[in-house]
């Protein structure tokens, strides 16, 4: 409460600021009786009515952008706002580094916000391959306070694309890992970095290392749906390797075995068997050791058993198991 | 159902959150399981009144706090009046009137419409205040969107890539195909020309996960699934998506809490009830799609690039018969189309956690317990709560049979049409409407 009541001392009204006596400030077109209307403060509604003037002039100036710095201050969501700062940004040739550092000040407010990020990206754009370390410095920072931020990865993503600076990407994704192994966000640029990065190779070059790397994290958790997601993408486009990777199988045999957090390596069994994996009296053992099915369900084929099973251990997803079971026929 | 929180090791954040969010969640759920069976009843009844007291009361006047949502005064108008519509409730008519009033100042005179009066027309607030209006519904309303400039507005969006700009050099993604799409579709105003290469598009942005993301590349996140599947049935080209892919990773954002979560291993969100709830409500009217997906032989039906290479010729196989159809059919086809499929989700789950952990007593619903209410919250955990009710009706209109309605019958809600996310009585007006002018 404190900083905001300075705020408000320091705060001058417009209509005091001499350098703004030629404008004449345009009020909302709210109606005489608007739905929603907001409360705004009196310092907002100043401010937008000086926006509102400048940019019905199309007064691409100096004054103008300090107006849409308070304007975005008071209000980082109005994109109208930002799409006309960037127009006075353009016309007056500004220093788009110091811009930069306009939107990390607006970053440590709320970074949440589709304007900023959008903006970032017009600003890196320009920038070029200036602003890579920058940018890749500046994305870094908010994934540390938040490692699942959606705006943040995808403006990193597209530095990556745009700019470049893969050098140390993976290891950066190691690193997220290692820090919480079921971060899916770090998964996903992982995903991101071995199908896209111009210096791995792509997707087969990386396809053997990746599966040994995700193996190991499925055994040490196999609860994390985000690494038998990782593993099952790097067949995205082989499905017939896929099924016949013995590295595949034996995961799912392994976690079986231990009869814990098993859910994962069922739905995965599930899958390779409609796909046309051959299941060894091995896989059978196992199944039968995670409960007896009903009477009537007693020798019947494997993937039928795993559905009445996964249909027992995992009831949130009750009719998805039983709509699988009714369309073992057809797939298999 | 089980209700303690595992015991394990907690190591990582995502972990220690989860845990955080499971105990809260099973506390309620405990407590609950302790009351007697009348207090029971009384806590899964949907407060309507304090909910319309809510609603009403934003509708007429918000608070300083709202600044920051002045550039999306369309939203709270659609949050607000299609929630009273899902009551089945209205406001009255000078109130619904001012409201026309307000959306008409928020129309740009080129077109579109903007986060409130002056503002540079953008998509999302478009589809916001055209939602609205159809809600609305009545000659009035619906007669004052100048479809011919809002059709040249969509046209200045669309982009080389098949997708749209949210608004004049604005940010391309899936939620602007989505927007773009529905409302052209539902102003019957949609045509090849904005249609094309939105499939692509779409089809670039589905993750190796099987959800979808905002931009290709991004993570599977259920907001965009929702948009993603919705566009595609929209523009007759929903074969062309790896639906086996995507129901394998819809199915499990459901999680113990008994919500949805929007991504992976992220936390319940009440609003996912409509997100992800609603992409199941859409699946159910595309199992003849799965079906042929299943039965690939050779893929299995787990092959997207071969799929996609061969169906490009859209249409043979689409929601309508002749390939040459009318695109702004494909939304009405859709909903009339006998749903075949029973809900791939746990309905009475879900039902049970907006009952009960989404929605706050005093008016309102919010993400999840320990957070504020809010308009947008209070929106899509009603719009997710009307699609359990009805997922297993056979008819879109027709009420659903009381075994499938949580707590009492009474917390039965409006059905909507889950292409466009409004009210389907109003749907079908605004159809007749602008099919007929």
């Amino acid at each position: 409460m404190a900083s905001s009541d300075e705020e408000n001392r320091q705060w001058i009204p417009f209509q005091q600021r001499p350098e703004w006596s030629d404008v004449t400030p345009i009020a909302q077109d709210d109606g005489p009786n608007p739905v929603v209307p907001i409360a705004y403060k009196d310092n907002f509604v100043e401010t937008m009515d000086y926006f509102r003037a400048l940019y019905q002039a199309d007064e691409r100036s100096p004054r103008a952008l300090g107006l849409t710095t308070e304007a975005i201050l008071l209000n980082p969501g109005n994109y109208t706002v930002w799409h006309f700062r960037r127009l006075i940004l353009d016309a007056l040739g500004a220093d788009l580094h110091r811009e930069l550092d306009f939107t990390e000040t607006i970053a440590n407010g709320n970074s949440k916000n589709y304007q900023l990020w959008h903006h970032r990206r017009w600003i890196a754009e320009k920038l070029g391959t200036n602003a890579t370390s920058k940018e890749l410095e500046f994305t870094k920072k908010i994934l540390s306070l938040d490692a699942k931020h959606y705006h943040a990865w995808s403006h990193r993503q597209w530095v990556l694309e745009a700019l470049g600076g893969w050098e140390n990407e993976l290891y950066y994704c190691d690193e997220l890992l290692e820090e919480d192994i079921f971060n899916n966000s770090a998964w996903n640029q992982r995903y991101f970095v071995i199908t896209r990065s111009p210096i791995l190779g792509g997707l087969k070059a990386m396809r053997a290392s990746e599966v040994n790397y995700t193996v190991k994290a499925i055994v040490a958790y196999p609860e994390n749906e985000s690494s038998w997601r990782y593993l099952r993408g790097l067949y995205k486009d082989d499905d017939h390797m896929w099924v016949n990777d013995p590295q595949v199988s034996s995961v799912c045999s392994k976690v079986l075995s231990a009869k814990h957090n098993f859910v994962f390596a069922l739905s995965t069994l599930l899958d390779l068997m409609c796909h046309g994996f051959q299941p060894s009296q091995e896989f059978r053992d196992a199944v039968d050791a995670l409960g007896t099915p009903d009477s009537d369900e007693r020798g019947s084929d494997l993937a039928t058993t795993v559905c009445s099973v996964l249909e027992r251990v995992d009831p949130i997803r009750v009719n998805y198991w039983r709509w699988r079971k009714s369309k073992l026929f057809q797939a298999v | 159902m089980e209700m303690e929180p595992r015991e394990s090791q907690v190591a990582t954040v995502s972990q220690r959150e989860q845990l955080m969010v499971e105990s809260k969640v099973f506390q309620i759920y405990n407590m609950f399981g302790d009351l007697p069976r009348n207090a029971q009843s009384l806590m899964l009844e949907l407060q309507r009144d304090n909910h319309m007291e809510y609603l009403t009361g934003g509708f007429r006047q918000l608070g300083p706090a709202f600044c920051s949502l002045d550039a999306n005064r369309p939203w709270l108008c659609y949050w607000i009046l299609h929630s009273v519509a899902l009551l089945g409730d209205a406001f009255d008519d000078e109130v619904e009137s001012n409201a026309i009033d307000f959306l008409n100042r928020c129309q740009d005179p080129n077109g579109g419409y903007g986060g409130g009066p002056g503002q540079l027309p953008h998509l999302a607030t478009a589809y916001a205040a055209v939602n609205s209006l159809v809600t609305l519904g009545g000659q009035k309303a619906l007669s004052s969107v100048n479809r011919d400039k809002l059709y040249r507005f969509l046209h200045q969006m669309k982009q080389p890539s098949g997708g749209f700009s949210m608004h004049d050099a604005g940010e391309v993604d899936v939620r602007a195909c989505y927007t773009a799409i529905s409302v052209a579709s539902i102003l019957n105003i949609l045509d090849e020309e904005l249609a094309q290469n939105v499939g692509n598009y779409i089809i670039s942005c589905q993750t190796y996960e099987g959800g979808f993301a905002g931009e290709p590349g991004s993570e599977a996140h259920g907001g965009y699934t929702f948009c993603g599947l919705a566009t595609m049935i929209l523009i007759n080209e929903v074969n062309r998506l790896d639906l086996t892919r995507l129901i394998d990773w819809l199915v499990f954002r459901q999680g113990r809490e008994c919500g949805f979560q929007g991504r992976t291993n992220k936390l319940v969100d009440g609003c996912y009830s409509f997100w992800q709830g609603g992409a199941f409500a859409l699946l159910r009217r595309l199992s003849s799609f799965v079906d042929e997906q299943l039965v690939k032989p050779g893929t299995g039906g787990h092959c997207s690039t071969d799929r996609q290479l061969s169906s490009l010729s859209v249409g043979e196989e689409g929601l309508n018969a002749s390939s040459s159809g009318n695109l702004n059919d494909f939304g009405y086809n859709f909903i009339k189309r006998h749903p075949e499929m029973e809900p791939l989700f746990h309905s009475m789950a879900l039902q049970q956690y907006i009952l009960l952990c989404a929605q706050e007593q005093e008016g309102g619903l919010r993400d999840k317990p320990g957070k504020r209410r809010d308009f947008y919250h209070t929106c899509y955990c009603l719009s997710g709560l009307t699609v359990c009710q009805y997922s297993w009706s056979e008819e879109e209109e027709s009420p659903p049979p009381a075994s499938a309605v949580f707590g009492p019958y009474s917390n039965l809600l409006e059905p909507i049409h889950p292409l466009y996310n409004v009210v389907l009585e109003k749907y079908y007006e605004a159809r007749e409407f602008f099919t007929s002018s």
